[in-house]
C-alpha cells in the first residue's frame, strides 16, 4: 500500500516537469521571428493561402492561447496537430518511429551493462593489476570518444572495407519487407513471425549502432560498478561477512554486489538521458528512421508540431526512466523510505 | 608565483599521477597549438585548393584535403581554436550563472530556492543533446550559437552542486561569525561563503570541459552549430560523413582523433584534480 502511495505521489510530481518541458519547447520554437509556413509554403502560394494556412495551425494566436489549445487536444484527443512535413498527425508519426528508436536503445544498453558490469566487477576484485589498469583506460578512452566519429569509423572498417555488416541505410534491406506488426520491434516481430531471414537481417543492421552506442555508455557504468564493489567489498559488512565464513560467491554477490547496484542504478539513469542525446547522432550517422531522425529533421525545417511532440515524448521517456530506476533503488535499498 | 603553485601539496599529489600528468601534457599541446594556429598551419584553413580535392595524405598535405580541396592538418589546427574558445567560453558561463544562481538559491532559500529548484528539475528532465538542439534551433546556427546552448544545459548541474556547497558552508561556525560580527549578507556571500563553496564547483568544471567539447561538436555535427565550411571539428566530420561513401577516411578519421585525445586529456586531468581536491574520493 505504501508503496502503491509512493507511486502515485511521484507520478503526480512528474505532470508539473512534462508540463514545464512542454512550455520550454513552445517557448524556444516560438522565438525566432518569422513564421515557419512562410518557409513550409514557399515563394509561390497567395497571401490569402498563406493567411489560411497560418489560421490553421494557429500561428496567428498569442503564444499562451496556443499553448492552451495544444494542451486541451493533447490531454482531449491525444492530438499533438499536424507535421508541416510529413502532412500526418504528429502522434502518428511519434508511433511510427519510437520503435526504431526503442530497439536500438534498448539493444544499445543491455549491450553496456553486459559489458560493464563484469568489466567493474572484475576490475574491483583486481584492484590495481594489470587488468584493472586496463579497464580504467578503456572506461576512460569510451567516454572521450565522440559517438558520431566511432560509429563513422566503425562503418568504415566493418562495412567499406571488410562488409561484415550491411550499408547504413536504416532497419532493413530496401529488398526486405518488414515483419507483420506486433511490438514495432524488427527483430522481436521477424522472430514471433518466425521469419529468420528477416530477423537475421534486422539483427545485422542493429549491431553497428548499437555497439557505438554502447562503448559511450559502458564507460562511465564500468567505472561506477568498479569504484562501487571496491567500497563494499572494504566496507564492515563484508569483512563481519567473511569473519562468518560465508562462501565467497555469497560475500560477492548477496552482500557486495547487491550494496553496489544502488549507486550503478543512480548512474544508470544519467547514463540513459545521455544515450536518449547520443542516439540523435548514432541515428544521423546510420540513416536509422528513429526519433531523433525525426526531431533533426523536424528543428531543420522549422516544423513546429513536429518538434513539440518529439521532445514531449523524449522527456517522458526519460522521467519515466527515472522514476522505474528510483523504485527499484527503492526496493533494492531498504533504508530508502518510501 | 607558479613555482609556488608547482611546489604545493596538492600539485605534489598531481605530479604522483602519470595519467593526470599525461592529461596535463595532452591539455598544454593543445592549448599551443591552437594559440600558435597561424604559424604552425602550412595553409590557411578554408584555402580551397581545387586541383587537390578529397586527396589522401601526402608530403603536401599532411593528413590530405577534404571535397573542397581544403587543407585537412591545417583545419585540425585551426580547430583547435575555435573548439577550445567555444568549450572555455561555454564553461566560464555555466560556471557563473549556475554558480551565482545556485549561490543565491542556497543562501537565501524561501520561494526562490524553490522556484528555482522547481526549475532546474524541470530542465534537467530533458536529455542534454535534445535541448541543446532545441536552443541552438531557436537562436540559429552560428559559433555564439553553440557557445549559449553548450553552456545552458550545463547551468543545471553547475547550480545544483552550488547550492548544496552553500547549504553546507552557510552552517560552518567561520559564517556564523562573520554574521555575528556584524557583515551585511552580501558580504558574508561574496567574501565568506561563496569562495569556500566554490572548490566542488571547480573540479566539477574541469571535469566537464571535455564533455563540453563533445557536445558543441555533436551539435555542429548535426548542422546545428558552427556552419560548413568553417574549420571546426564537428563540422569537419560532418563534411567527411558527406564523402562517406567515397572511402575517403582521413577527412572525418583525424578530426575524430583530435576530439577524442583533447576530451581525454581533459578527463584524465579532471580525475586527478578530483581526487587531490576531493581527497575521500582518492582512497577508493
Amino acid at each position: 500500500m505504501r508503496v502503491i502511495r509512493y507511486v502515485l505521489r511521484r507520478t503526480a510530481l512528474l505532470i508539473p516537469v512534462l508540463l514545464g518541458t512542454l512550455f520550454i519547447a513552445f517557448f524556444l520554437t516560438r522565438i525566432l521571428p518569422g513564421n515557419p509556413i512562410d518557409r513550409v509554403a514557399g515563394p509561390y502560394i497567395s497571401q490569402e493561402k498563406r493567411e489560411a494556412m497560418k489560421h490553421e495551425a494557429r500561428l496567428d494566436l498569442p503564444f499562451y492561447q496556443q499553448f492552451a489549445l495544444y494542451l486541451s487536444d493533447l490531454l482531449t484527443r491525444g492530438d499533438m496537430g499536424t507535421s508541416y512535413t510529413t502532412a500526418q498527425p504528429v502522434t502518428k508519426d511519434l508511433i511510427q518511429r519510437f520503435p526504431a528508436t526503442f530497439e536500438l536503445v534498448a539493444y544499445g544498453m543491455g549491450l553496456a551493462v553486459l559489458l560493464a558490469l563484469p568489466l567493474g566487477v572484475i576490475s574491483a576484485l583486481n584492484k590495481d593489476s594489470p587488468i584493472d589498469h586496463a579497464g580504467r583506460v578503456i572506461a576512460v578512452v569510451g567516454v572521450s570518444v565522440p559517438v558520431f566519429w566511432l560509429g563513422l569509423v566503425l562503418l568504415y572498417v566493418f562495412f567499406l572495407k571488410l562488409g561484415w555488416v550491411p550499408p547504413p541505410i536504416g532497419r532493413l534491406p530496401p529488398t526486405m519487407s518488414p515483419p507483420p506488426h506486433v511490438t514495432g520491434l524488427y527483430t522481436l516481430d521477424a522472430l514471433l513471425a518466425g521469419q529468420w531471414e528477416t530477423f537475421r537481417a534486422a539483427l545485422s543492421a542493429l549491431i553497428l549502432p548499437s555497439v557505438t552506442l554502447a562503448v559511450t555508455a559502458m564507460a562511465p557504468l564500468a567505472r561506477m560498478t568498479r569504484s562501487a564493489m571496491v567500497e563494499a567489498l572494504a566496507s564492515e559488512y563484508v569483512r563481519a561477512a567473511r569473519a562468518l565464513g560465508l562462501p565467497r560467491r555469497v560475500l560477492l554477490w548477496d552482500y557486495a554486489f547487491r550494496n553496489a547496484l544502488v549507486p550503478i542504478l543512480t548512474i544508470f539513469a544519467g547514463v540513459f538521458g545521455y544515450a536518449l542525446g547520443g542516439v540523435v547522432l548514432v541515428e544521423f550517422v546510420f540513416s536509422w528512421p528513429g526519433l531523433g531522425q525525426y526531431t533533426l529533421n523536424a528543428i531543420l525545417a522549422s516544423d513546429f508540431p513536429a518538434i513539440q511532440g518529439a521532445i514531449l515524448l523524449v522527456t517522458t521517456v526519460y522521467v519515466v526512466i527515472y522514476l522505474l530506476l528510483d523504485l527499484a533503488v527503492a526496493t533494492i535499498d531498504p533504508r530508502v523510505e518510501v | 608565483m607558479i613555482k609556488r603553485l608547482w611546489q604545493s601539496e596538492a600539485a605534489y599529489r598531481l605530479r604522483q599521477n602519470p595519467t593526470t600528468m599525461l592529461g596535463l601534457g595532452i591539455v598544454c599541446f593543445m592549448v599551443l597549438l591552437a594559440v600558435l594556429a597561424p604559424w604552425i598551419a602550412p595553409y590557411p584553413p578554408l584555402e580551397k585548393h581545387f586541383d587537390h580535392v578529397s586527396e589522401p595524405p601526402s608530403l603536401r598535405f599532411f593528413l590530405g584535403t577534404d571535397q573542397f580541396g581544403q587543407d585537412i592538418f591545417s583545419r585540425v589546427i585551426w580547430a583547435a581554436r575555435l573548439d577550445l574558445f567555444i568549450a572555455a567560453t561555454a564553461v566560464a558561463i555555466s560556471l557563473l550563472v549556475g554558480g551565482f544562481l545556485g549561490a543565491l538559491a542556497g543562501f537565501w532559500g524561501g520561494w526562490f530556492d524553490e522556484l528555482f529548484m522547481r526549475t532546474m528539475d524541470i530542465l534537467q528532465a530533458f536529455p542534454s543533446l535534445i535541448l541543446a538542439m532545441g536552443i541552438a534551433f531557436a537562436l540559429g546556427p552560428g559559433v555564439f550559437t553553440v557557445i549559449v546552448a553548450t553552456s545552458a544545459v550545463n547551468i543545471p548541474g553547475y547550480a545544483r552542486l552550488m547550492r548544496a556547497s552553500m547549504l553546507s558552508e552557510k552552517q560552518r561556525t567561520y559564517a556564523l561569525a562573520a554574521r555575528a560580527s556584524g557583515n551585511p549578507p552580501w558580504r558574508v556571500l561574496l567574501r565568506h561563503l561563496v569562495p569556500n563553496a566554490l572548490t566542488p564547483v571547480f573540479v566539477n568544471a574541469t571535469l566537464h570541459f571535455g564533455w563540453a567539447i563533445l557536445e558543441a561538436a555533436g551539435l555542429s555535427f548535426l548542422g546545428l552549430g558552427v556552419a560548413i565550411p568553417n574549420a571546426e571539428w564537428g563540422v569537419m566530420i560532418n563534411m567527411g560523413l558527406q564523402d562517406f561513401w567515397q572511402g575517403h577516411w582521413w577527412s572525418y578519421t583525424f578530426p575524430g582523433v583530435f576530439i577524442a585525445l583533447t576530451v581525454l586529456g581533459f578527463n584524465l586531468l579532471g580525475d586527478g584534480l578530483s581526487d587531490v581536491l576531493d581527497p575521500r574520493r582518492a582512497h577508493r
